[in-house]
């Protein structure tokens, strides 16, 4: 690749983020990598960091031992090298300054990414997903609701999908003068249709009113969304911004509806904050977390100030006022922002997450993604910055949305099929655009960038390795019994994700797993189930009759007395048996500890827990006694008494 | 029968009970002399059986002609009682108050309780000093057990055994004894088998302005060091508040009479500090607002995970110098009854796995708490709802159950007890029918004869029955030293404890529930494949297959 200056450079030292342990090692440069491999240790561990995943290279100024290298990463790792010699540092950090900007999307990793599968496997895993069948599976069409082909050329809203669902009475006048009344052409159209109680969840992108102006095909459009839904004569119009923000728009020319021109519509904001709003709100969260020997108090004032969990709470509880509105009363709503891609696609997916049980299975959540975010336009190549774009349009608004659910899993731990991981790793490859999925900002882009030729799905990836994303709690009957979940939004139920946020900060995660322990214990149940199968088998063979094998009833169907237990469902699993750490006793110096995740690419590393990288104080090294050869490498400043 | 004069009203009828979760229960008040129970006399409702030691304040409000009391509980639980008639409820109200206020500890309900189950192993001989002195001598003859306090005189907060250096003798303690706050000259605390190093825990130095010395204090504890090998000081006050008890009589060991050791200052707060920090994190907790700026301020105004984070970031230290280090260590703060306590028992959870077990727990809570003179009966008199002057209120122990909390959160495994054995500890400290957490010291139970007025907590949590509720069905014993985090993304509000009444805990419950299952299913599983395989195998070696049509 021309843009690599210098493809290894040896002795350059690992940093530790939170200890002042470092670790020596080689750096290696490839056309999609950085990879550093630890030398001379047994367990020599390896941190690969693809490109795209970098936000950030600072090259800080030369010191006694060498040029510091500080790379932050968009799934939140953060990596402080020092090489020895300054010329190698620059040619590094100039290099990478190239290689995490590409210009073009044919840079971009998905296109030369190869999973050494032929081209029908490949095609397979694009076929997995069929958002027509996600709308029949919802009801849609019905005699309600029709398929438009309004849109089948993007002639009408380039942001959105090709195939569009609409009310039976909006005739194509209607949708043509509708959607040049809203911004980007971004008219109402179905996204969830709640079967039940036969309403609809529409989207769409702010009106253009300004101070007076109105539209009578957009408000016939409102109507005929109204009328499709024989339970109710209103329809909700949920408006996500603070009220400010669409005041102010009025003065562009653009604004909200005004109920007087609206027959029926009970129109109400809900106030989510924009993207600029929620960028520096993680800025500032990421940059509180990052800080050496935090104190608790910062910490908290320091997650306060960030917002975040403020901001995440207000996305929930939008998602709340919209799933009642359906559920409980039967109503249609009009769900819309500014341009209707970001809070919209975050309040309409959250709140379809939950009504509908599906979108809760590992399956179901693909498909939620795929129609709520990647069709109808969620800009992830802005959001996510995946060519060098305008730093402004960058926003972590899906984290944000994956947040949310990650909430809602943390308070309903039987409801979820898929685990924490799952959203992870989901995450991961938002940025890491090793796959098609993401690429671009519309379904149009994608289809000239002929991603579904050129590269590989996500889902295909996720759902063939779908055993580590498991949640073993999962309930499959939960969703009959809860088919909507209520949860909680008192602001003591929201919590800081640390598993996202501190993903690659082994010491802050809990030691030992009960995600995992009982993940490997479900696998081992279905192994034994099947062990026990074919002995009996054997048996019947030789003619001996045995008791066939008792499922036992799920727990569910005993009453339980009401008593608090909370549930810790904590670090990322491992394959590592816990049985190993009885062998660890036996190095010195080595912790209870979990090892390497699975299900990433290989690109983790391993940290264990011990005394000294916690940094619990200072303790006074001179004490009589040499330290022990493990404790040399460890800061202990002398504190005077 | 001196309850009665304080019930004016035993009985009212067409009371309304609300309690959070849970459906209105309307039924018939009773006041007994220690127990408020509601009944609706219907078979298949509820009762409430509510101990008046359990109560922590009420309010009294009235609408009309009827009034409501708001019952604030000792575990954290509010409840709310609408009484018909305002004479009944002021009657009620002042009942309440008056029994759950009781001054004399001979009128608390363990003096009264008979248990409903047989006594299979009493609880009040299950942790002799002797017993697990026999332990320490089959590891070690550097100590001895004495009995220079058998009569309390020594030292009122000590047990009349205690371990000390084995070529210290009584003589000596008595010295030291005149040189240590309280009387608590320097004990054993922990044994650490893997390198023969040492925990002690004493009261502070009476060093006083003048800079008194004990050459029997500084003898006591050289004696406890390796040749050539220094040891640490854990004081768990920062320097400046111990340089200000020099001048009320007390201080620190000066390192010109203690050479051999290395002092730490750490910052664990004492009890008012504690207490305030407690009830601004109930009220945090039970606050409706739906502001989230609100809460995370709130929470951190508390101050009460900076309290967690410094008492075990302290506990790990002391564990530090003793496994890393291999180094002795003494530990004290003011008295030797707060801190002191809090960081030589979350110490040994970390370094020694028996600990970790229900029986060690038990163990640790009967040696490092009871005998070792914390008082419960003063610092458990009231809890998050306390108003008023305090008498020497704080959530010590509480604190510590938190921080074991936390340890068990980031090793869910290593623990043979779940949270609900934690919680329990928390509900018997500050309102019980068991003698266990009575009194202050082990004097005070002496005299108040507990042992054979009462019934241990032990007793009934050590029945098969009732420790079912409290296994970790994740426990693998873990035989390693373990360090947890302590920053501040690694700690969490004790949701168990804080938020028990105030969220529903259906899903949660259920989710244990199918932990619980798939474990036993998966041992079930076993047993079947084994037996199957033996059955296979047994017809084999047979070798004579049977071919049934």
């Amino acid at each position: 690749m021309e843009h690599i200056r210098t493809s290894k450079v040896e002795q350059v030292r690992l940093l530790d983020r939170f200890s002042n342990k470092s670790t020596t090692g080689t750096l290696h440069l490839t056309a999609t990598h950085l990879i550093f491999v630890e030398s001379n240790s047994t367990s020599a561990q390896e941190i690969w960091i693809l490109h795209h995943h970098i936000a950030s290279v600072e090259k800080l100024s030369l010191t006694t031992s060498g040029c510091p290298l500080v790379i932050q990463c968009r799934n939140f790792r953060m990596v402080h090298f020092v090489v020895p010699r300054e010329r190698d540092c620059h040619d590094v950090y100039s290099s990478l300054l190239r290689l995490l900007r590409p210009e073009s999307y044919d840079e971009l990793y998905a296109f030369s990414y190869n999973p050494k599968q032929n081209d029908r496997q490949r095609e397979e895993g694009w076929q997995l997903i069929d958002l027509a069948a996600e709308f029949e599976r919802m009801g849609v069409p019905c005699d309600q609701w029709q398929l438009t082909d309004v849109n089948r050329d993007y002639k009408v809203c380039e942001t959105y999908p090709r195939d569009l669902y609409v009310p039976i009475t909006a005739s194509k006048p209607i949708i043509m003068g509708s959607s040049k009344f809203r911004s980007k052409g971004r008219f109402p159209v179905l996204t969830y249709f709640y079967q039940e109680k036969k309403a609809a969840v529409c989207r769409s992108s702010q009106p253009l009113s300004g101070f007076s102006a109105r539209c009578l095909e957009d408000e016939h459009m409102l109507q005929a969304v109204s009328k499709a839904n024989p339970n109710t004569r209103y329809i909700y119009v949920i408006d996500t911004r603070p009220k400010l923000n669409a005041l102010a728009n009025r003065a562009a020319g653009k604004g909200y509806e005004n109920e007087d021109n609206y027959s029926n519509i009970r129109f109400q904001f809900v106030g989510i904050e924009n993207i600029h709003v929620m960028r520096s709100s993680l800025q500032k969260l990421q940059e509180v977390v990052g800080t050496r020997a935090l104190s608790v108090t910062d910490y908290l004032v320091g997650l306060e100030n960030s917002g975040w969990l403020r901001h995440v709470k207000a996305i929930v509880d939008a998602a709340i006022f919209l799933t009642r509105a359906v559920t409980v009363e039967g109503a249609s709503v009009l769900v819309h922002c500014s341009d209707g891609w970001d809070r919209t696609a975050q309040v309409c997916s959250l709140g379809s997450l939950l009504m509908d049980p599906y979108y809760r299975t590992i399956k179901g959540f693909m498909v939620l993604i795929e129609k709520d975010w990647i069709s109808f336009g969620h800009k992830f190549a802005d959001r996510c910055d995946q060519l060098d774009g305008d730093p402004k349009e960058v926003s972590p608004i899906f984290t944000q949305f994956l947040e949310c659910v990650w909430q809602l899993t943390e308070q309903f731990p039987q409801a979820f099929q898929f685990s924490e991981w799952f959203l992870i790793q989901i995450h991961e490859h938002v940025h890491s655009c090793q796959f098609g999925n993401f690429l671009g900002n519309s379904q149009r882009q994608r289809e000239e960038l002929q991603v579904k030729e050129k590269t590989h799905s996500l889902w295909a990836h996720l759902l063939s390795g779908q055993q580590n994303y498991l949640n073993p709690l999962y309930c499959p009957s939960y969703g009959y019994t809860n088919p909507v979940l209520e949860p909680s939004t008192l602001p003591c139920h929201f919590k800081f994700w640390r598993n996202m946020y501190h993903q690659f900060d082994r010491p802050m995660h809990p030691r030992q797993s009960i995600l995992k322990q009982a993940l490997t214990l479900k696998e081992n149940n279905r192994e034994l189930e099947s062990i026990a199968q074919n002995l009996q088998a054997k048996l019947q063979k030789l003619g001996v009759s045995t008791s066939p094998l008792e499922v036992r009833l799920s727990p569910r169907e005993c009453a339980l007395p009401p008593r608090p237990k909370s549930l810790i469902l904590g670090a990322p699993f491992s394959r590592k048996e816990v049985h190993q750490e009885d062998e660890d006793e036996l190095v010195e110096g080595e912790e209870a500890r979990e090892d390497i995740p699975v299900g990433s690419d290989g690109d983790r590393t391993v940290e264990g827990g011990s005394a000294t990288e916690n940094g619990y104080g200072e303790l006074p090294l001179s004490c009589g006694s040499k330290p022990e050869p493990a404790m040399g490498k460890l800061e202990l400043c002398l504190k005077s008494m | 029968m001196e309850f009665a004069e304080l019930i004016k009203t035993p009985r009212v009828d067409g009371v309304v009970l609300h309690r959070p979760f849970l459906p209105l229960v309307e039924g018939t008040l009773c006041l007994t002399g220690h127990h408020l129970i509601l009944s609706s006399r219907q078979d298949n409702t509820e009762e409430l059986w509510l101990l008046h030691a359990d109560i922590d304040f009420i309010e009294k409000r009235f609408v009309g002609s009827s009034g409501t009391i708001i019952v604030k509980c000792k575990d954290l639980r509010i409840i709310q009682l609408d009484i018909p008639g305002m004479e009944e409820c002021l009657n009620i109200a002042s009942s309440i108050e008056a029994l759950s206020t009781l001054d004399s500890v001979s009128l608390m309900y363990p003096f009264f309780y008979r248990p409903m189950f047989e006594v299979i192993e009493d609880g009040w001989n299950l942790f002799l000093p002797e017993e697990s002195f026999k332990d320490l001598e089959s590891m070690t003859d550097e100590w001895r057990l004495s009995e220079v306090n058998r009569d309390f005189s020594i030292c009122p907060s000590y047990p009349p055994l205690v371990v000390v250096p084995k070529d210290t003798d009584d003589d000596t303690l008595l010295k030291v004894a005149s040189f240590r706050h309280g009387g608590r000259f320097p004990v054993l605390s922990y044994y650490h088998k893997k390198n023969g190093m040492v925990m002690m825990r004493a009261g502070q130095p009476l060093i006083g302005p003048n800079g008194r010395r004990c050459k029997e204090d500084e003898k006591l504890i050289n004696a406890t060091l390796r040749a050539g090998k220094r040891g640490y000081i854990i004081d768990t006050r920062a320097t400046a508040v111990a340089q200000q008890a020099k001048a009320r009589g007390g201080g620190f060991e000066q390192e010109a009479n203690y050479p051999q050791w290395r002092r730490i200052h750490k910052t664990i707060e004492r009890y008012s500090v504690l207490q305030d920090s407690l009830i601004k994190l109930v009220e945090a907790c039970n606050d409706q607002s739906h502001s989230m700026d609100r809460w995370l301020s709130k929470l951190e105004a508390s101050n009460w995970l900076s309290h967690i984070k410094e008492i075990l970031t302290t506990a790990c230290l002391a564990a530090q110098c003793i496994d890393r280090e291999g180094a002795t260590v003494l530990v004290h703060g003011t008295e030797g009854t707060d801190s002191t306590l809090q960081v030589t028992s979350l110490a040994q959870i970390l370094l020694d796995p028996s600990c970790r077990t229900i029986r060690g727990f038990q163990a640790l809570v009967e040696r490092e708490w009871l005998q070792a003179g914390h008082p419960f009966q003063h610092r458990c008199a009231q809890s998050a709802y306390s108003s008023g002057k305090l008498h020497g209120e704080a959530p010590i122990f509480l604190l510590f159950l938190d921080c074991t909390w936390q340890i068990l959160r980031q090793f869910p495994c290593s623990f043979e007890f779940n949270e609900n054995f934690l919680v329990l500890l928390f509900e018997h400290a500050y309102a019980t029918q068991f003698g266990t957490f009575l009194g202050n010291s082990a004097a005070e139970r002496a005299t108040l004869k507990l042992p054979q007025k009462t019934v241990s907590l032990w007793s009934w949590v050590n029945r098969p029955q009732e420790m079912e509720g409290f296994v970790n069905p994740l426990y693998e014993p873990n035989s390693l030293v373990i360090w947890p985090s302590v920053a501040p993304q690694s700690l969490q509000l004790w949701e168990g404890v804080f938020l028990r009444w105030n969220r529903s805990s259906k899903c949660l419950d259920e989710a244990y529930e199918e932990m619980v299952h798939i474990i036993e299913y998966n041992k079930e599983l076993q047993k079947k494949v084994n037996s199957l395989r033996r059955q296979l195998a047994q017809l084999e070696t047979e070798g004579s297959p049977l071919h049934t049509p």
